[in-house]
């Protein structure tokens, strides 16, 4: 296929790995911050090409892993009542909130829908009029502006019964969380292509600075993950610490100027609990102005509930490059995809979920 | 069996009505010109409560499913369709001739009969295909809102041959493994219509039957171990469950397992894993080693299945239960096990 295939050569990929090899010389910790990035390292066994002074660490990349508890919880309130149809990503359905998922929910007789796009979920809400569509608006900077667009065109239209549920994060801030964090040790990182895609270099330049740590954008095939990893090492062995583009064939310099603009005209910047971290400043997006009035937690009145996590849940560790999904005594065991203990075992960029797919003992 | 032009409207009413399951003149007039019109053969002909037929075999391979696909119509098909093909092909992977379906039909109030009338012939139509007629049914009509347009249920009945014993005890270590044809069509097609995705692609499901390609085997002497057809939950889940019932290790080669591109590029947007991707036309075929190559020339032979390949081999199992992996282009080895629920799409 077409732009995978290319990315995807067994041999290249060795090349590629022994070029790291050779440029290595001490250990070092390289995070990659998506879980897209994470998904296929693992699939493709990226990580066992390395040479064993790098070691790979699983960021906090992964928008269904990181919405906190309560998140989920008043996903599943707004959903319950009569009136309302809630359209969701597909991966956010099995996510445990504190007593329930939106699956159980919809068994129970909630109008869940699955959706592709929030496009999707706007039309839902133009061909149903005498109900109460809500958006389940999860994820990063990459999902951003489609969110953004359809918020500004259910205002322009005036479609009353359209609103969001908005728990969108940013990457930077929680880089910052990393590198602040006293227990952390990541010497570099391998920034999340799609992110920059929209969003550009700008922004992690005063981070590779401030904390000495490069930083390179990086697709999500092997091909582009080794060549991200073998950047990052070549400026740890060099004592550089600058902002790379590794996937130039897809991030510009300043991202997508009109894909920012639609964002900054409809969000502000808020502060946001992550699962597992806890609350970062100023990393996550909020309807600003105007746009508030399509703020489903006050269409609905949802309040401030707020939930605790299991203690049994490694998550928060794992999602912060502290340990590995099989560190946890409960992975494999009284965590499985069937009864995940915390999101990073439900979607398929988890950390957990990945490592029980792929590298579960075979022989 | 042939559809016959008799079938066509006029009906006197364009929409399902209560009436037409009341068991009073609208049901007999909805036997009459649209289920007995298709299906049209001397067993059904005779109109009784049950359905008498001569049994040509010692022993009877009997199967049934319930049909619930949303969408009705599918690129490459439609329920009806896929009720016979389904069921069919159960009894295929017996090793059995397919020989007598039955019919039941849960209409929902307002069903258009234009396509209650294009399910029916595509039914018989795939009867055709499959050399099985339909010699008895059943229809109930439900109120609007309690149904989603049309439920169909087919059961099925097959004639063994002498000898014939295709089952999952019957595999061995040091068996090959085939597939007959690419993978995830049957599921990119539905989910492409379902969510409105424009793959920009005129992929079809694969849905058909293959009654063929198992006669090919079986008429050929080629003993075939066992047949397994591949349906949701996909090719992964399809062996995961021959390996947990036969007590066997079965390695895959995920390389030689053809996708479409089409579909891979589907998969690739949504985060889904090919190999969990439905389908409805193809099987995995286990025969000893030395038979494998006989047997993919056979297969290769069927048009429904001119895309066989040979994909892995089973092994004595390594762990307490039998476990699928698949070996990947990188050289790693991955686990393929019975998925929790469905593969839902990601993200980003």
């Amino acid at each position: 296929m077409k732009l995978v295939d290319e990315f995807r050569d067994p041999a290249l990929a060795q090349r590629c790995a022994e070029s790291i090899a050779r440029v290595v010389t001490r250990p070092w910790r390289i995070m990659e911050v998506c879980g897209g990035q994470t998904h296929s390292i693992v699939r493709f066994g990226i990580d066992q090409l390395l040479p064993s002074q790098v070691t790979l660490i699983h960021g906090p990349g992964c928008p269904v892993c990181v919405t906190p508890l309560e998140m989920i919880d008043r996903a599943i309130a707004v959903a319950e009542r009569p009136s309302v149809i809630l359209c969701s990503f597909g991966d956010m359905l099995r996510v445990p909130g504190s007593r329930s998922d939106l699956l159980g929910a919809k068994s129970r007789g909630a109008d869940v829908r699955v959706v592709y796009s929030p496009l999707d979920a706007l039309a839902v809400a133009r061909t149903t009029p005498n109900r109460q569509v809500v958006f389940f608006a999860v994820g990063f900077e990459t999902t951003a502006p489609a969110i953004a667009m359809v918020a500004h065109l259910a205002l322009s239209e005036g479609v009353h019964n359209f609103s969001l549920l908005v728990s969108h994060v940013l990457v930077p801030p929680a880089l910052l969380a990393i590198l602040s964090d006293p227990e952390g040790k990541v010497d570099a990182f391998i920034a999340a292509g799609h992110v920059c895609t929209v969003m550009g270099l700008d922004e992690y330049r005063p981070i590779a600075e401030r904390y000495k740590v490069p930083i390179v954008a990086t697709g999500f095939e092997p091909l582009d993950l080794l060549q991200g990893i073998l950047m990052c090492v070549e400026q740890l062995e060099g004592g550089r610490h600058e902002v790379e583009n590794q996937y130039a064939r897809s991030v510009a310099e300043h991202g997508n100027p009109e894909a920012r603009r639609m964002v900054e005209s409809v969000f502000e910047v808020v502060p946001r609990k992550w699962r597992g971290i806890g609350e970062i400043p100023e990393s996550g997006l909020g309807l600003r102005g105007a746009y508030q009035g399509l703020d489903a937690e006050h269409r609905f009145e949802l309040g401030d509930t707020r939930a605790e996590e299991p203690a049994e849940c490694h998550s928060g560790r794992i999602l912060r490059g502290l340990e590995k999904p099989a560190d946890c005594p409960a992975f494999g065991t009284r965590c499985t995809p069937e009864h995940p203990l915390g999101a990073t075992m439900v979607s398929s960029e988890g950390a957990c979920a990945a490592y029980f797919a792929y590298r579960r003992p075979v022989a | 069996m042939t559809p016959s032009p008799s079938c066509s409207l006029p009906l006197r009413h364009d929409t399902v009505q209560l009436a037409h399951g009341g068991g009073g003149r609208l049901m007999r007039e909805l036997i009459e010109q649209v289920f007995a019109a298709a299906f049209d053969n001397p067993v059904l002909a005779a109109r009784h409560d049950s359905a008498v037929v001569p049994v040509e075999a010692a022993r009877l391979a009997m199967t049934t499913d319930s049909y619930v696909v949303d969408p009705l119509f599918f690129p490459g098909g439609d329920i009806g369709k896929l009720a016979v093909v389904g069921t069919v092909n159960d009894l295929c992977m017996a090793g059995a001739e397919p020989a007598y379906l039955t019919a039941g039909f849960v209409l929902e109030e307002g069903l258009p009969i234009d396509h209650l009338v294009r399910i029916v012939r595509s039914m018989a139509d795939a009867c055709l295909e499959s050399g099985v007629s339909i010699v008895t049914g059943d229809t109930k009509v439900v109120d609007r809102g309690r149904g989603h347009g049309v439920y169909v249920n087919t059961a099925g009945v097959g004639w063994l041959r002498d000898g014939i014993d295709v089952r999952p005890s019957r595999i061995r270590p040091g068996d090959a493994v085939l597939l007959s044809g690419d993978v995830g069509r049957h599921g990119v097609a539905v989910m492409s219509v379902r969510a409105g995705l424009e793959l920009g692609t005129d992929l079809e499901s694969d849905c058909a039957p293959l009654a063929g390609p198992v006669r090919a085997l079986i008429d050929a002497g080629v003993d075939v171990h066992c047949l397994r057809d591949l349906t949701r939950g996909g090719l992964a889940s399809a062996l995961a469950e021959l390996c947990l019932d036969a007590g066997v290790d079965v390695e895959i080669d995920e390389a030689s397992v053809p996708v479409h591109d089409a579909v891979r590029g589907a998969a690739e947007l949504l985060g889904l894993d090919p190999l969990y991707i439905a389908n409805e036309g193809r099987m995995v075929v286990i025969v000893a080693r030395d038979d494998a190559d006989r047997a993919l020339q056979l297969l290769r032979g069927c048009p429904v299945s001119s895309g066989s390949v040979a994909i892995g081999g089973v092994s004595e199992k390594r762990r307490a239960l039998g476990l699928v992996s698949a070996r990947g282009a990188f050289g790693g080895l991955r686990p393929l096990a019975l998925q929790s629920g469905e593969q839902l799409p990601r993200i980003c």
